[in-house]
C-alpha cells in the first residue's frame, strides 16, 4: 500500500510545482481587465495586445541576443570546464571547479551588485553588453553540468584510439569526440538560453535603461491593466520554454543511448 | 624489432616500471603477463606512444621513439575496451585510418571490404558500430588495426570482455591471424593459460619488472622463481634440505619424497619473501597408481593418503598427504585424466604415487 | 594502470580550465573583491563625498543599524522555514522516484520537475500574489464554499514569501535527495531487512542516514540562494516585508551609498558562509557517529 501512497503525495506535489504555471492560460484568454476569479470569458484579445506593443518587441530582440550571447560563451567556457574535469587530473581541482560552479548557488543579487559596482567604476555604460557578461557567468555552471555527463560519458581510449590511427590531438577531439558530445553541447545551449532568458536580477541591474523580457514584465506588473497582457505573455514565454527544454532532453538523451550510458535527470 | 632499455616510469607516487629491459623479434606473438598492477599494460603504452617514460629508451626498428608521437608511430593497438566510434557505421570504423591515406576512395573501399574480410565480418560494412556483440566489436577494432599495416599490432586484454566459449574460439583466430598478416603481435594478458596458447614467447612481470622472459614450454617446465611458478598453472612446493652441492648435482632431502639429486639445470633461484629452499613439480607429473600397476619408466614411488578428491570432469585432481611429509606442509596436488568405467579412487585409501626427479624444480 | 604520467596532464588540465576559471575571476572573483575592497576603504561622508583609508566604520554601522539586524533575522527566518518546507516536502518524492519508479519512468519524472524550475520565475512568483490576493484563488474558493466572510489578508506576509519560496525552489531540493538515494546499493536494505530490522526501522537506520548528504546539499542548495532573494519580498511582501536583498539594493543605488552597500552584502554572506560550515560540521559529526 505504501508505493500509492507515496505516488498520489508525488502527483499531489507535481500538482502544487505546475498549479502557478497552469493559471496562466486561464487569465491570459480570460475576457477581463482583472486577473481574478470567477472567469468571464473566452478572448485572444491579450495576445493581439502583446504582439503589437513595440517596447515588448525590443525587450524581444535584446533578450534573445542576450540569452543567444550567453548560451555560446557559456557553452564554449563550458566545454573547456567539462573537459578538463573528467578527463585530467590537476592541482587544486576541486577549488577551481568550486569555483566556476559557485555562481550557482552566490545569490544572484550579489553577483549584479558586485558586477554593478566594478562596472560604474570603472566607466563602463551598461547596455545588453554588461547583461551578456553576467548572464554568461551564472549560465556556465548549469552548461557545465550537461556537458559533464556528455564528456564523462566517453571512454577515454576513443580519443587514443583515434591517434593510434594516425591523427592527431586536434585531429581526434574534431572527428570523435565532437561529434559524440554534440547531443550534450546541443542540450548544453538550449539549457543555458532558457535560463539566460529567464534571468531577472542581473538583468534588472546590468542593463541600463534597455529592457529585457523579465525586466518589462516586472516593470509592467505594477499597472493592473498591462497585466493580462502580460499573462499572455508569460504562457507563450512558457511553452517556448517547455519546448526548449524538450529538445535538450531529446538531444541530451540521445546523447546518452549512443555512448550507452544511464540515464540521470539535468543535475 | 622492439627494444626496451632500462625503461623506467615513474608516477607521482610510485615507480610503475623498474627497469625493463627487453627485445621482442620480428614476426613473434609476443605476451606480457602478469598479475593487475604489474606494469604490463603501462608498458604496452610505452610501446603506442600513450606512455612517456621516465628513462630509458624504446626503440622501434633501431630508431629512438622518445620523440615519435602515437599517431605517426608504425604501431596500431587493439583496446581493452576495443574503443569502437559508436557513431560511425563498421565501414567507417575500419576506413577511419585512412583519412590521410592518398588512395582513391575506390580503393579505400575496397581495401576496407578485405579488413572485414579477413576478419569474417564481410558485408558488415553498413551495420551501425554500436549495435554489435563484443566478439564483434573486436573483429572490427582488429581490422581497423590491420588495415594500416602497421609494424607491430599491440593487444592490451582484448578477449577479457568475452565470454569463455568466444574467447578461446578468438584465440585460436589471432593465432592464425597473426601467422596470415606475419607481422608482430603483443599482447597483454593476466590470464595465463591464453599467454600459454597463443604466444611464441611470453615475459611474466611483476612489480614493475619482468621476472622471467621465456617460451611458453621453458616457462612451464623451468619457471625462474616461485612467483613465476605459481603465476603460471599449478605447482606443488615441498620443503627442502640441502644435504651438498657437488656443483653439477644438488643432493637434497624433500619432505615427503626423501634424498634426491637434483641437477645444475633444474636449480632456479629462492626469492627473498620464500620459507627456504623448497622443491615443485606440476600436479601432472607424478601418477597415482593402481593395485598392483607397476611404474614404468625411471620413476620412484612414495606413500601416501588421499586428502581430497575434485572432480573436474575430464580429470580429477587428487590432494595426498605423503608419508613423512609433515603435518605442516599443504598436501600436494596430482592431476589424472579420467579413464572411462575406472572407478575414482576416495578420500581416506592409502595410495602409491610415482614421479620422477627430472620433473622437480628446487628452488634455492 | 590506464594511468597516465602526473606532470604532462597537470600542465594539459590546467591549460583547459583557464579560460573558464579566468572569466570566473574576472567577473566573480575581482567584483566581489572589489565589493570587499570598498567596505573596508570608503566611507561616505555626504552627497558624493567619501572618505579614503582603512576603516571599520561601514562594519560598525551595519552592526550598530537595528534595521539591519530585523532584516537579517528576517531573512535567516524565512529561508530557513523555506529550506525546512522545501526539503520534508520533497524527500517523499525522492524517496518515492528512487524507489519506486521503474528505471524507464525516472528520466520522465524527473523532467517533469525540473521544468517548472526553468520557466518564467517572476511570472511564477507574481501568480502567488495573484492565488494569494484578496480576490485571488485562495479566497474564491474559501468564498465559494462559505467557509469565509471577507477575504483573508495573504499579501504582504512572511507567510506568503515562505509558501513563493518553497514552491520556487522545490526542484532544488529533490534532485540531490534523488541522488543521494539512487547511490544507496539496494543490497544493503535487503541485508537490513535480512538482518531483522522491519521496514520503518531499516530505513531509519540504513536509508535515512546513506541520505543524510544528499540532504545536506539541498538544504544547502535552497538555503543560499533563499537568503539573497530579491524578486519574493518584492512582488509577494509589497515592499512591505523588505529582506536582506532589498537592503543591499537600496543602500547601494536609492541611497548611493556603495561601502555601506558593499558592507551589508559582506557580512550577509559572512553570516551564511558561517551557518553553512556551522551546519555542515554538525552533519559532519552527526553522520560519523551513525556511521
Amino acid at each position: 500500500m505504501r508505493p500509492n501512497w507515496l505516488g498520489a503525495y508525488a502527483l499531489l506535489y507535481l500538482l502544487f510545482l505546475y498549479a502557478p504555471i497552469l493559471l496562466l492560460p486561464l487569465f491570459a484568454f480570460n475576457d477581463a481587465t482583472i486577473v481574478a476569479f470567477p472567469l468571464r470569458g473566452f478572448t485572444t484579445q491579450w495576445f493581439g495586445e502583446m504582439w503589437e506593443n513595440a517596447t515588448l518587441r525590443r525587450a524581444l530582440g535584446n533578450s534573445l541576443i542576450i540569452a543567444g550571447s550567453s548560451a555560446v560563451l557559456s557553452t564554449c567556457l563550458g566545454i573547456f570546464a567539462a573537459r578538463a574535469s573528467t578527463r585530467f587530473r590537476f592541482p587544486a581541482k576541486g577549488g577551481i571547479m568550486g569555483a566556476i560552479m559557485l555562481p550557482l548557488v552566490l545569490p544572484e543579487i550579489i553577483v549584479a551588485m558586485s558586477l554593478l559596482v566594478v562596472l560604474l567604476s570603472i566607466g563602463v555604460t551598461l547596455s545588453i553588453v554588461t547583461v551578456i557578461v553576467g548572464h554568461t557567468l551564472i549560465c556556465m555552471p548549469y552548461a557545465i553540468t550537461v556537458l559533464t555527463t556528455a564528456f564523462a560519458s566517453l571512454d577515454p581510449a576513443f580519443e587514443e584510439a583515434a591517434q593510434d590511427l594516425g591523427e592527431s590531438k586536434w585531429g581526434a577531439f574534431r572527428l570523435v569526440i565532437l561529434p559524440l558530445v554534440m547531443p550534450g553541447i546541443i542540450s548544453a545551449l538550449l539549457i543555458s538560453f532558457t535560463v539566460s532568458l529567464d534571468e531577472f536580477i542581473i538583468a534588472f541591474f546590468l542593463a541600463g535603461n534597455q529592457p529585457t523580457l523579465p525586466t518589462y514584465i516586472f516593470s509592467q506588473l505594477r499597472f493592473p491593466a498591462s497585466i493580462p497582457m502580460i499573462m499572455a505573455l508569460g504562457t507563450v514565454l512558457v511553452l517556448l520554454s517547455i519546448v526548449m527544454l524538450t529538445i535538450a532532453e531529446y538531444f541530451r538523451r540521445r546523447g546518452a543511448a549512443r555512448t550507452g550510458q544511464n540515464d540521470r535527470g539535468f543535475l | 624489432m622492439i627494444e626496451f632499455r632500462d625503461v623506467h616510469k615513474h608516477y607521482a607516487d610510485y615507480h610503475a616500471l623498474r627497469g625493463i629491459s627487453a627485445t621482442i623479434r620480428e614476426g613473434e606473438f609476443f605476451s606480457l603477463l602478469g598479475p593487475s598492477g604489474c606494469g604490463k599494460t603501462t608498458l604496452l603504452r610505452t610501446i603506442a606512444g600513450f606512455e612517456d617514460i621516465s628513462s630509458g629508451a624504446v626503440l622501434i626498428d633501431g630508431r629512438d621513439m622518445a620523440q615519435v608521437p602515437a599517431n605517426v608511430r608504425p604501431t596500431n593497438m587493439v583496446f581493452q575496451s576495443y574503443a569502437i566510434f559508436p557513431h560511425l557505421t563498421v565501414a567507417q570504423n575500419v576506413g577511419f585510418g585512412l583519412r590521410r591515406d592518398r588512395r582513391g576512395r575506390m580503393e579505400k573501399d575496397r581495401a576496407v571490404a578485405e579488413a572485414l574480410e579477413m576478419v569474417g565480418l564481410g558485408g558488415y560494412g553498413a551495420r551501425a558500430a554500436h549495435a554489435l556483440s563484443g566478439g564483434q566489436r573486436q573483429r572490427v577494432a582488429l581490422a581497423r588495426a590491420l588495415i594500416l599495416k602497421p609494424k607491430v599490432l599491440l593487444l592490451d586484454e582484448p578477449l577479457s570482455a568475452l565470454d569463455r566459449k568466444m574467447r578461446e574460439q578468438m584465440q585460436v583466430e589471432l593465432i592464425k591471424l597473426q601467422r596470415q598478416v606475419g607481422i608482430t603481435f603483443v599482447l597483454v594478458t593476466h590470464d595465463q593459460e591464453e599467454a600459454l596458447v597463443m604466444s611464441d614467447r611470453i615475459a611474466v612481470m611483476f612489480e614493475g619488472e619482468i621476472a622471467q622472459l621465456d617460451e611458453p614450454e621453458a616457462l612451464y617446465a623451468r619457471p625462474v622463481d616461485r612467483r613465476v611458478a605459481d603465476f603460471i598453472g599449478v605447482m606443488n612446493f615441498l620443503p627442502a634440505e640441502v644435504l651438498g652441492d657437488g656443483g653439477e648435482v644438488v643432493a637434497v632431502r624433500i619432505a615427503g619424497l626423501g634424498i634426491v639429486e637434483i641437477p645444475a639445470a633444474q636449480i632456479s633461484r629462492a626469492m627473498p619473501g620464500d620459507p627456504g629452499p623448497s622443491v615443485g613439480f606440476r600436479p601432472e607429473t607424478m601418477t597415482l597408481l593402481g593395485a598392483g600397476e607397476e611404474p614404468r619408466g625411471a620413476v620412484q614411488v612414495s606413500r601416501g593418503v588421499i586428502d581430497e578428491v575434485v572432480y573436474y570432469g575430464d580429470m580429477t585432481y587428487y590432494d595426498i598427504r605423503l608419508e613423512g611429509m609433515g603435518e605442516a606442509v599443504e598436501p600436494v596436488r596430482i592431476s589424472m585424466r579420467n579413464v572411462f568405467g575406472r572407478d575414482v579412487p576416495a578420500v581416506g585409501i592409502p595410495v602409491r604415487v610415482a614421479w620422477s626427479p627430472g620433473a622437480l624444480v628446487l628452488f634455492r | 594502470m590506464a594511468a597516465r604520467g602526473l606532470d604532462r596532464e597537470a600542465r594539459q588540465g590546467l591549460a583547459l580550465v583557464a579560460p573558464p576559471f579566468a572569466y570566473v575571476l574576472l567577473v566573480m572573483a575581482a567584483p566581489l573583491l572589489v565589493m570587499l575592497a570598498t567596505s573596508l576603504f570608503l566611507f561616505k561622508t555626504g552627497y558624493r563625498e567619501y572618505v579614503e583609508g582603512f576603516t571599520l566604520a561601514n562594519y560598525l554601522q551595519v552592526w550598530a543599524d537595528p534595521i539591519f539586524r530585523a532584516l537579517m533575522l528576517r531573512s535567516l527566518w524565512v529561508a530557513g522555514l523555506v529550506t525546512l518546507a522545501t526539503v520534508v516536502l520533497a524527500f517523499p518524492v525522492a524517496y518515492f522516484l528512487s524507489f519506486v519508479v521503474s528505471p524507464q519512468r525516472k528520466a520522465l519524472w524527473l523532467f517533469l520537475i525540473t521544468i517548472p524550475f526553468w520557466t518564467s520565475y517572476l511570472i511564477r512568483v507574481f501568480l502567488w500574489s495573484v492565488i494569494l490576493a484578496p480576490n485571488g484563488v485562495v479566497n474564491s474558493i474559501l468564498d465559494f464554499f462559505g467557509l469565509i466572510e471577507r477575504p483573508l489578508r495573504m499579501l504582504n506576509s512572511v507567510e506568503a514569501i515562505v509558501v513563493t519560496l518553497s514552491h520556487a525552489y522545490a526542484p532544488f531540493a529533490i534532485l540531490p535527495i534523488f541522488v543521494a538515494l539512487e547511490r544507496i546499493d539496494r543490497a544493503l536494505l535487503e541485508a537490513g531487512r535480512d538482518l531483522g530490522e522491519n521496514r520503518v526501522m531499516t530505513f531509519l537506520r540504513v536509508t535515512l542516514p546513506l541520505a543524510m548528504p544528499g540532504v545536506v546539499a539541498a538544504a544547502l542548495i535552497v538555503f543560499i540562494p533563499t537568503i539573497g532573494d530579491y524578486v519574493t519580498p518584492t512582488l509577494i511582501g509589497g515592499g512591505r516585508v523588505p529582506m536582506i536583498a532589498n537592503m543591499i539594493q537600496s543602500q547601494m543605488l536609492d541611497q548611493d551609498n556603495r561601502p555601506l552597500g558593499s558592507a551589508i552584502a559582506v557580512t550577509a554572506m559572512l553570516v551564511v558562509a558561517v551557518l553553512a560550515a556551522v551546519f555542515m560540521a554538525l552533519n559532519r559529526r552527526f553522520l560519523k557517529v551513525r556511521a
